[in-house]
């Protein structure tokens, strides 16, 4: 086995990760940054070395930013591994990293966490279809293919991105039918009482009314107040149209792709496989692992930045990769604790200004109840296929939390191992008893984090 | 091969192309794409049907995280198309249910 | 919530600690006795030895140096089609079992010869009554033709079988629940005291009355047996599964370390005895089990593991069960072992039967824990 040793190993060459590297390596830091992704940037700086659309207007200069944070990946002292997925971590923080097929392990004193997020899963009937997919899906097509989706196109949900993918599309040119804004009308007076923290943010709030100027201006249709989605399908079992309601009011409009948003959480596979603390986030609807101001977890040695940490946004993940990686830089001797502050002094302002308007937006944005809790006939589990009635069943026969029912009705326990149906199968469970969420807990994630062959797998006993 | 769901190209920087076959039929895509980004062009849909009930599924995050999008890629079933880049010749059928267990060495044993 | 339930609601003629495979099959035993059965069990993260369970009913090799164990666990094996039968009629879950025998696949000739001399010995000392046979790779193959050329051999005993253990802990939950059983999940039981009569078991959701007491805690059984006056020197031994995607059905009998469900996951194990590999990190230990599944079987080289269970078996020093009845405080008795599908029958039958009735033909005395202090 190929055992290296780093300094500090980077999970994720997203904001974060590529803002840490560069930190740790300018502070003299010996780093791997291992991506699961062939080209860095994670999702929101995704194909920024060779973005694919021809025209920059499209995606906009919030994306060509990204740009900024390639330098990293020229450093010295940074060995980045495009297309390595890290599988397991083991207990003295040696990974095991496939890469090609093949496994081996790296070793390091210090490791980082920055695998994001993802899209917060929005179950409602129909949302397997073929034909429905997500609008961080939508974006990432754009950035690395200059695809846009099949026509006719609608968008619903809630959230800053889909009103950006919207304008996005928009300006390439895409016909919008419309947009269907599932945020409940009693959202709007209650991020108020937020708005204050956010006005320290004023560019991104003056960013999120541009981006509605925007759309109204391109008379695209946007549907407020809109409830009870379903996408139905034709006798092929593909999308055809999706149904909802407007007000007291049944409608249906035509579509071959539907793209859906609901927010985003943080990837915590990684860090509940590790079995770091998590806290529960009541305003974000999600759990995230337990870290001090510099991103250490419960467990001393690993740090967790960037979203994966709590949804903060890319430029908060920058800043707070870079304080991780000042920090690191300390505990391994490279740099003195007066040195640490005074460098890390500009990131945490950063950091602090971009996360005040979070409440708001949280507020704001945190998704409808249906949403959350869906009806029973809504596939919760994608790959198992587990309904929320299946789940509530099982509520009723006694069981308590979601280890329970993945071992009673397999939801969990597919290939995308939980990820899509972790936060509902709480939250269905925790609705049926009268719980709190926290109180119902979560999976127990175990490694490996992603299927391996069984092949690849034995072959890491060979040397 | 249905058409009308098929993604549509906008105008890109780099403009190279490479040809992959989709369920036999030759597909032109583009030289960063990856498999599911091939199957969307090309308009396959359903790209997959689930080992569970045998329902249709297409790609739905493009980021690896919901294994919607498995494909049979070069004759190796259960491949995660996203995560696929394409290159020349690449053949990409539908993934249909659970996946065989072929045994390879089958030939070799009996002798 | 709790508080205001009133003793009376938590009051049963037997409580069973844990709530695992061993005690929902005693537990359903019990009610057929006509008791009023009430479960006190953990929370959603419990150790639940019973989630990690490799789902084999296996018969060959168990109680070589203890003839009494290969006998309860054939008697086990043979009631298992009518409790499989009771419990698809009462809840209609089919637990797939299978009884169509099963191989234990060897990679060295001495392997297989060691297990034929063993298998011979437990033959002798059953009086001649032990169906096995040792197989070449050729006749290896005429059961699972996918065999690799690695493989030396195997033993294989048509008394084998293989059942869905999840399928089987929902059944026996549904089951239990359906004859007017009570589950409680109150956490884990702290203190048992000795009324006079009968016990009052503390739990953080409050405290519960009954006659008598079954503990059926697994490794929880080790703090709660000398409160009544037994002993039960169990630990736990790292049992390792890793479940690979679905697979059209290629394996159509288990085998001691892989098996195919009736959904086409496969389960590849660490060794369905005792010892397993229970050195090294966990990926090591991952790592070795699927190298000898894929030498077994090379086609699996290509198939993705999904997942992998860490679970912990509940061990005696001798690897056999404790069945033992407190002599110090009548009604409390103490079932626990590794094995809780397999002898899942024996529970819900005879065991049960010796709790309800105390008396019973099983020759229980060899399953006491003074065997330990000898």
């Amino acid at each position: 086995m190929n055992v290296i040793d780093y300094d500090l190993a980077i999970v994720g060459a997203g904001p974060a990760g590529l803002a840490a590297a560069a930190t740790a390596a300018d502070a003299g830091l010996k780093v791997a940054l291992l991506d699961e992704q062939n080209t860095p940037g994670g999702q929101i700086y995704r194909s920024i070395r060779q973005p694919a659309p021809a025209d920059e207007r499209i995606l906009g200069p919030d994306y060509y930013h990204g740009r900024s944070l390639l330098g990293a990946l020229e450093q010295p002292g940074v060995d980045y591994r495009p297309g390595s997925t890290v599988w397991a971590v083991d207990e003295d923080l040696s990974l095991c990293l496939s890469q090609d097929g093949q496994s081996r392990r790296v070793r390091a004193r210090r490791l980082l966490i920055a695998t994001g997020a993802q899209e917060r899963p929005v179950p409602f009937p129909g949302w397997t279809l073929p034909g429905v997919m997500t609008c961080g899906a939508a974006q990432i097509l754009l950035k690395s293919s200059a695809l846009a989706p099949a026509q006719p196109l609608v968008l619903a949900g809630s959230g800053p991105l889909l009103l950006l993918i919207a304008a996005q599309l928009h300006r390439a040119g895409v016909r919008i039918e419309a947009i269907l804004d599932t945020t409940p009308r009693q959202h709007y007076a209650t991020a108020l009482k937020h708005l204050p923290g956010a006005l320290r943010n004023l560019p991104l709030l003056t960013k999120g009314l541009g981006l509605l100027r925007e759309l109204k201006r391109a008379g695209i249709r946007r549907l407020t107040n809109v409830s009870a989605l379903e996408a139905v399908a034709t006798s092929d079992g593909n999308l055809n149209a999706v149904r909802f309601n407007r007000g007291k009011e049944r409608r249906e409009l035509p579509c071959t792709t539907l793209l859906v948003h609901q927010g985003v959480v943080p990837n915590v596979q990684l860090t509940r496989a590790l079995g770091l603390a998590h806290d529960r986030d009541e305003l974000q609807q999600c759990w995230r692992p337990a870290i001090d101001a510099w991103g250490e977890s419960s467990r001393a040695g690993i740090f967790v930045a960037g979203d994966s940490a709590g949804i903060a946004g890319a430029l908060a993940a920058e800043a707070f990769g870079r304080l991780v990686a000042l920090q690191a830089a300390h505990q391994l001797g490279h740099l003195s604790a007066a040195e640490r502050d005074t460098r890390a002094r500009q990131a945490q302002t950063e950091l602090g200004r971009q996360r005040a308007i979070r409440p708001f937006l949280d507020a704001l944005y945190r998704p409808a109840q249906a949403f959350l809790t869906p009806p029973d006939e809504t596939i919760v589990c994608r790959c198992e296929e587990v309904t929320a009635g299946e789940l509530r069943r099982m509520v009723d026969d006694g069981c308590r939390g979601p280890n329970q029912t993945k071992a009673f009705c397999r939801a969990g326990m597919g290939p995308c191992q939980g990820r899509l149906c972790g936060l509902t199968v709480s939250q269905v469970i925790a609705d049926q008893r009268g719980v709190p969420v926290d109180e119902v807990g979560y999976y127990q994630v175990r490694m490996p984090i992603k299927p391996l062959t069984l092949g690849e797998l034995a072959d890491t006993c060979d040397a | 091969m249905p058409n009308a769901s098929r993604f549509e190209r906008l105008a890109a920087r780099d403009d190279r192309w490479i040809t992959v076959s989709v369920e036999g039929e030759p597909v032109k895509v583009r030289a960063g794409d990856n498999a599911a980004t091939a199957v969307l062009a090309a308009g396959l849909r359903p790209s997959r049907t689930t080992a569970v009930s045998g329902a249709g599924r297409a790609p739905y995050c493009m980021m690896g995280v919901c294994f919607e999008c498995l494909l049979e890629i070069d004759g190796v079933e259960n491949v995660q198309g996203c995560m696929t880049p394409v290159r020349p010749g690449m053949e990409i059928r539908r993934q249909q249910g659970a996946r065989h267990c072929e045994n390879n060495d089958r030939e070799e044993m009996s002798a | 919530m709790t508080q205001a339930i009133s003793r009376a609601a938590r009051t049963a003629d037997l409580c069973l600690i844990g709530g695992g495979l061993v005690g929902l099959a005693v537990g359903i035993g019990l009610q057929r006795n006509g008791l009023n059965v009430a479960i006190l069990d953990e929370g959603d993260v419990a150790l639940r030895a019973s989630r990690g369970n490799f789902g084999l009913v296996w018969v060959q090799g168990k109680g070589d140096t203890l003839p009494e164990y290969a006998r309860v666990t054939r008697l086990s094996a043979r009631l298992w089609p009518a409790l499989a039968a009771r419990l698809r009629e009462r809840t209609g879950i089919d637990i797939e079992l299978q009884q169509n025998g099963g191989l234990y696949l060897s990679l060295t000739e001495q392997e297989v010869a060691d297990r034929e001399a063993m298998l011979i010995r437990m033959r002798a000392a059953a009086g001649g009554d032990y169906p096995f046979r040792r197989l070449d790779l050729k006749q290896v193959r005429e059961f699972i033709p996918e065999a690799g050329p690695e493989v030396a051999g195997a033993t294989w005993c048509p008394e084998d079988g293989h059942l869905n253990p999840l399928k089987l802990l929902r059944a026996l939950t549904e089951a239990f629940l359906k004859a007017g059983g009570r589950i409680a999940n109150s956490g884990r039981a702290s203190a048992i005291s000795p009324l006079n009569p009968g016990f009052r078991i503390s739990t953080p959701a409050g405290d519960w009355y009954c006659d008598k007491v079954v503990l059926s805690a697994g490794l929880g059984n080790r703090e709660l047996a000398p409160q009544v006056g037994l002993d039960a020197p169990v630990s736990p031994n790292r049992g390792q599964v890793l479940i690979a995607e679905r697979v059209r059905p290629f394996l159509h009998y288990p085998t001691g370390h892989v098996r195919q469900t009736d959904e086409g996951t496969l389960q590849i194990g660490d060794s369905k005895e005792d010892v397993g590999f229970d050195s090294g990190t966990t990926t090591d230990v991952m790592a070795q089990i699927a190298r000898r599944a894929t030498r077994m079987f090379p086609l699996l080289r290509e198939v993705r593991m999904v997942r992998a269970w860490g679970a912990l078996r509940v061990m005696t020093p001798d690897g056999y069960p404790l069945y033992e009845a407190s002599d110090s405080h009548p009604g409390a008795y103490l079932v626990t072992c590794h094995s809780g599908v397999t002898l899942g029958a024996l529970h819900e039958g005879p065991i049960a039967d010796w709790i309800a009735r105390d008396r019973t033909d099983l020759p229980l005395e060899v399953f006491h824990a003074k065997r330990f202090s000898l």
